[in-house]
């Protein structure tokens, strides 16, 4: 498999050149039929009286190898299979938003209770959309360029633009009023616009460049915002075994970080799981517009048991609607969990047809795969002027929880952040179980400076504090375990006391509590600020005589009850707490 | 077209051109319109019937897979005749009462099994968006389950075992004891590659269930046909698929042995020529673990649901063997038995800190089972967790060394076992009963340890501070411990 690469821009074959061909063998998936011409490398194919989608992999002589996305039982020898003239493409329009997608995004909404091979899965209904014009008859335009605007689709308006490679007069324009997507809004040099387009999803749409992102992205999850950041545009994986909380926290970034539209990719995930994933979505509100969470949400659900090659599809289809988006001048986030069903995919599709193996059975071009993946993702000057950005963010499954395999080890080399989810940390029921030692980010020094311009100058001190206090704990816990708390001297007690109010008051989040699954950037800072205040005030206090037992025998409860008991934004909230705290504490005799 | 084709008298066209046998393959040549995945009658010379399966089909060549094997077959005399369709079974209730082979034919002596309605076995996948959210629980009637690891309708929770222990008799005690609050149920229990003598206990254990309707028993046992193992869950599920979604009852599928089938599947895959990935299982282990875990579920606006107990042994106890770890990939928690405590003499021999079951939270509790519950088997879990560390100490300083609390930790324990998890494998436990011995073992601990739990429960059971006089439930009350002192030696006294 390989990305689909040539010149920008969806011009179509003739039609007239694509005769239908005979199939001659059926094994599996793989579907081998009559070379007739007007068929090129990874152009998609119907196949036999069902119509199943495929997706050519090799031309060899007169024979050309399909690869079909669909269960090919009773499917035989002798049968047609059309070629479409096309690369696999994907309908993108304003229907996205909110929508229930196949891996080959095709709507699941108006499917029925089983998915068939090969059935037409049209949209529920074909509605009409609010579209108004913003430029004039002959205006000249230049690709990438707004041509109008429909609302009423998603928070968010939905922009029609200039197709790339596409410039001049406006020929034609519609009028302000309800159009179907397929609809013709505008003819731009004898190019017809509507509302919805097409696109090859193994294609990086064109953009005019990328650009350096000084901007976060606020998930919401303190451990995340304040240690591990990640910036607009830039690439997470997210490695944990089963069992340590990594669909809670992806769905929790899903649910509560601040990008314009969610790309949720369910990349052969649990059936139940999915359901309640869409179930919770579409009773969630948006804290920023009032309006549904699942309306700025895109979903592509292709569970374990779906067809195995949409699911090698759906991270690309992920991508490319998120691309769709970002033309537009929004910030998106991609969701794929997970990538490590996505690579074996690869690895069963590589089996069946022969290919070397290299490591574990994953094909040879397995790193190269995921490189391409994880390259789609950035921060963009767009074709019309305007920035916009895709951050992906992966989940990736070892298998037994073994760090050194392929996928794992192949995809930490190629992203910025690493969130490391640690079994013994969700063992211990800390939530969410995202280990400080294991992950990593490389967004942290752009978006310190990223920070001080935004007016927090102190984030990045703040960063530094908190990881030497968890080094340090870290460091005395092992000493606790061989000698006990009580021989330590009384400073380093502090210590493994400071590194326990960070672990509580700060890095541990509740999904499930109304108050602390989103928590606001400053109320992160209050609330570090304040942990950090109080454990500077008790090394003084041991400093100045206090014995180190009756400083641990303080209830610091309000302290690391406040990240439940106040709101999210609530910094009044967190301060209170804090000057409670350190008065409580300034009554402690030596 | 075709000299070697003739009608047969079911109307699918035979032929009788074999070109090639080799290990498990016949190999027909002359054929048209064969397809991929198409079921296969064979009649030897002999009049013998086998079974296959279209692996290839390559122009006027069929590759076909004999599920029985090629033993004793001459390529003389051979006729094959295309179904037309990849496998389909009858299905509707004439199953419930039924024992049959792993092929569904009957077992039980009486005629085939037929149904007004036939379905593809390989089924179609469920739409993610017309599925319910599981939030019903099925009561197993085994104490330790239902109140710590709560199956839920639309649940796959697979039983994670190694050889030596009792997970048949769980896995039959299960099929034969489990309800859904007095809504129509039924089960179907799948056994591959069982030995004869297991065979015949299953038979014995769920006797009671089959004369009352409400099984369907499908045994492939170690001397049938391999590749029959890998029909055998989805002739299964696609039988209970249809018993819950067309016939409105809550169907609990019980599949058992899950490595063995992993194996079986293997050994095909190895027949085929197609190449080996982690432990030479084939790389496509996952999607097909996943084509039959993820056939459970609820949907939305049909009644009924679909519940999958896999059983499996790890191989050497390993749980990161492919089968295990796929297995709780794409499973919603697990059940894990101990050889530990199977060694101590309890039954059913749970490893109650390893196992879990991920929908527990949305089945049980206020409104679907008792309001104490999920608070009852938290407060049980954490105790349990102290436990281990407790003993750990106590193989550091020894037990003497230990604080009073500690102690009552090393009582808790013997009550947690002996009189919450230990039940006879004929015994169906009420989830009343079990959470009143859950409450009786908490009981052991001073109030203090059992922060957990609400003050007014704490009350209206009366716990006890760890001074005060009269505590309950300690091992000393608990009289069928007696003689029991040796098995569990110096471990709490």
């Amino acid at each position: 498999m390989g990305a689909v690469t040539g010149a920008s821009g969806t011009r179509r074959r003739p039609a007239a050149r694509q005769p239908v061909s005979r199939i001659l063998r059926v094994t599996g998936p793989l579907v081998e039929m009559e070379y007739s011409g007007g068929i090129a490398m990874y152009d998609l194919v119907s196949i036999g009286p069902a119509g199943l989608p495929g997706e050519v992999v090799a031309i060899s002589g007169d024979v050309v190898t399909v690869q079909a996305y669909e269960y090919t039982g009773g499917l035989a020898p002798g049968q047609t299979a059309l070629p479409r003239g096309h690369p696999l493409s994907v309908r993108l329009g304003p229907e996205l938003l909110g929508g229930i997608f196949d891996g080959l995004l095709r709507p699941l909404s108006g499917a029925g209770d089983w998915l068939l091979p090969g059935t037409q899965r049209a949209a529920a209904e074909e509605r009409t959309w609010s579209f108004s014009p913003l430029v004039a008859q002959d205006e000249q335009v230049t690709e990438g360029q707004t041509l109008g605007e429909i609302r009423g689709a998603g928070p968010v308006p939905v922009k029609v633009l200039v197709p790339p490679g596409c410039r001049g007069a406006v020929e034609e324009i519609a009028v302000a009023g309800d159009h179907p997507r397929e609809a013709v809004v505008a003819v731009v040099d004898g190019t017809e616009v509507t509302a919805g387009t097409r696109w090859p999803v193994r294609r990086p749409r064109p953009v005019r460049e990328r650009v350096d992102s000084h901007e976060a992205l606020n998930t919401g999850q303190r451990v995340i915002d304040l240690l591990f950041p990640v910036a607009r545009g830039s690439t997470v994986a997210v490695p944990g075994g089963f069992g340590t909380g990594k669909t809670v926290l992806l769905q929790q970034i899903a649910k509560w970080c601040d990008a314009d539209v969610i790309v949720y990719v369910g990349c052969g995930e649990r059936g139940n799981e999915m359901a309640d994933v869409i179930t919770e979505l579409s009773e969630l509100r948006d804290p920023r517009t009032g309006g549904r969470l699942a309306d700025r949400t895109v979903t592509i659900a292709n569970t374990s048991n779906m067809p195995m090659m949409a699911r090698e599809a759906s991270v690309h289809t992920g991508v490319t609607v998120a691309e769709y988006f970002r033309d537009m001048g929004l910030d998106v986030v991609v969701i794929a969990d997970s990538t490590s069903r996505w690579a074996e995919a690869l690895r069963e599709f590589a089996s069946r047809t022969g290919a070397l193996p290299a490591e574990e059975g994953y094909p040879a071009g397995l790193a190269s795969a995921i490189a391409a993946f994880y390259e789609r993702a950035a921060a963009v000057t767009t074709l019309g002027g305007e920035r916009g950005s895709v951050t992906v963010i992966g989940a990736v499954s070892p298998p037994g929880g073994d760090m050194t395999e392929p996928v794992t080890a192949h995809t930490e080399r190629f992203v910025r952040c690493l969130w490391s989810l640690d079994r013994d940390l969700a063992y211990a029921r800390h939530y969410p179980a995202l280990s400080w030692a294991g992950s990593f980010s490389r967004d942290v020094p752009v978006l310190a400076a990223g920070h001080r311009a935004a007016g927090d100058p102190a984030w990045a001190g703040r960063r530094d504090r908190v990881g030497a206090v968890l080094a340090e704990a870290d460091r005395l816990a092992d000493l606790v375990e061989l000698i006990g708390i009580a021989a330590l001297p009384a400073r380093e007690r502090m210590s493994v006391l400071a590194g326990r109010l960070v672990r509580e008051g700060v890095l541990q989040q509740s999904a499930l509590s109304e108050r602390d699954a989103y928590c606001g950037r400053e109320k992160t800072a209050a609330l570090t600020d304040a942990v950090l205040a109080v454990a500077d005030r008790c090394r003084e206090l041991v400093d100045s005589g206090v014995p180190a037992a009756s400083v641990e025998e303080v209830d610091f409860g309000p302290l690391l009850r406040a990240r439940e008991d106040t709101g999210p934004h609530d910094i009044a909230g967190v301060a209170a707490r804090r000057d409670a705290m350190l008065a409580g504490l300034g009554a402690v005799q030596p | 077209m075709n000299p070697s084709g003739s009608m047969s008298l079911s109307g699918a066209i035979e032929y009788t051109h074999v070109g090639e046998l080799r290990g498990p393959l016949a190999i027909v040549e002359g054929v048209s319109g064969v397809g991929w995945d198409e079921y296969v009658r064979i009649t030897l010379a002999s009049g013998e019937r086998r079974h296959g399966v279209v692996l290839d089909a390559d122009r006027d060549r069929a590759v076909v897979q004999v599920l029985e094997g090629t033993a004793g077959m001459d390529p003389e005399g051979v006729r094959a005749a295309f179904t037309g369709s990849p496998l389909r079974v009858p299905v509707g209730t004439d199953w419930l009462g039924r024992v049959c082979n792993g092929r569904g034919e009957p077992l039980d002596g009486g005629p085939p099994v037929l149904g007004s309605h036939t379905a593809e076995v390989g089924g179609a996948p469920l739409n993610p968006v017309r599925r319910e959210p599981p939030s019903e629980p099925v009561l197993t009637g085994v104490g330790a389950v239902d109140a710590l690891t709560t199956l839920v309708r639309g649940q796959k929770l697979p039983v994670f075992s190694v050889a030596g222990l009792p997970h048949l008799e769980l896995a039959a005690q299960i099929a034969a004891q489990a309800t859904t609050a007095g809504e129509a149920f039924s089960v179907v229990f799948a056994g591959m590659g069982l030995t004869h003598a297991d065979a015949s206990f299953v038979r014995d254990a769920l006797e009671a269930r089959s004369v009352a309707g409400e099984l369907v028993l499908l045994l492939n046992t170690a001397d049938d046909p391999v590749i029959e193992r890998i029909l055998t869950p989805r002739i299964a599920l696609t039988v209970a698929e249809h018993l819950a979604f067309t016939e409105a009852r809550h169907v609990l599928v019980v599949m058992t042995d899950m490595t063995t089938y992993a194996e079986a599947l293997r050994e095909v895959s190895a027949a085929r020529g197609e190449i080996p990935a982690r432990r030479a299982y084939p790389g496509y282990l996952y999607s097909d673990l996943a084509s039959l875990y993820e056939r459970c579920g609820r949907l939305r606006d049909r009644p009924g649901s679909v519940t999958v107990l896999p059983v499996l042994t790890m191989p050497a106890g390993d749980i990161t063997h492919p089968v295990p770890d796929l297995t709780g990939y794409i499973t919603e928690g697990q059940i894990v038995l101990s050889a530990e405590t199977h060694a101590r003499g309890v039954y059913p021999p749970l490893d109650a800190l390893s196992s879990l079951s991920r929908l527990m939270r949305k089945g049980a509790g206020p409104g679907r089972t008792r309001d104490d519950h999920l608070d009852v088997a938290a407060q049980l879990l954490a105790a349990l967790a102290r436990v281990r560390q407790v003993r750990d100490l106590a193989d550091l300083v020894g037990q003497a060394a230990l604080s009073p609390t500690d102690r009552r930790y090393l009582d808790f324990e013997e009550a947690f076992l002996w009189d919450f998890v230990d039940q006879r494998s004929d015994e169906p436990r009420a989830l009343d009963a079990s959470l009143e011995r859950g409450w009786r073992a908490l009981l052991t601990l001073p109030r203090s340890q059992l922060s957990m739990l609400p003050a007014r429960l704490l009350d209206a059971h009366g716990a006890k501070g760890l001074d005060e006089p009269g505590h309950p439930g300690h091992p000393d009350d608990l009289d069928h411990l007696d003689g029991l002192d040796g098995l569990d030696g110096e471990a709490s006294r």
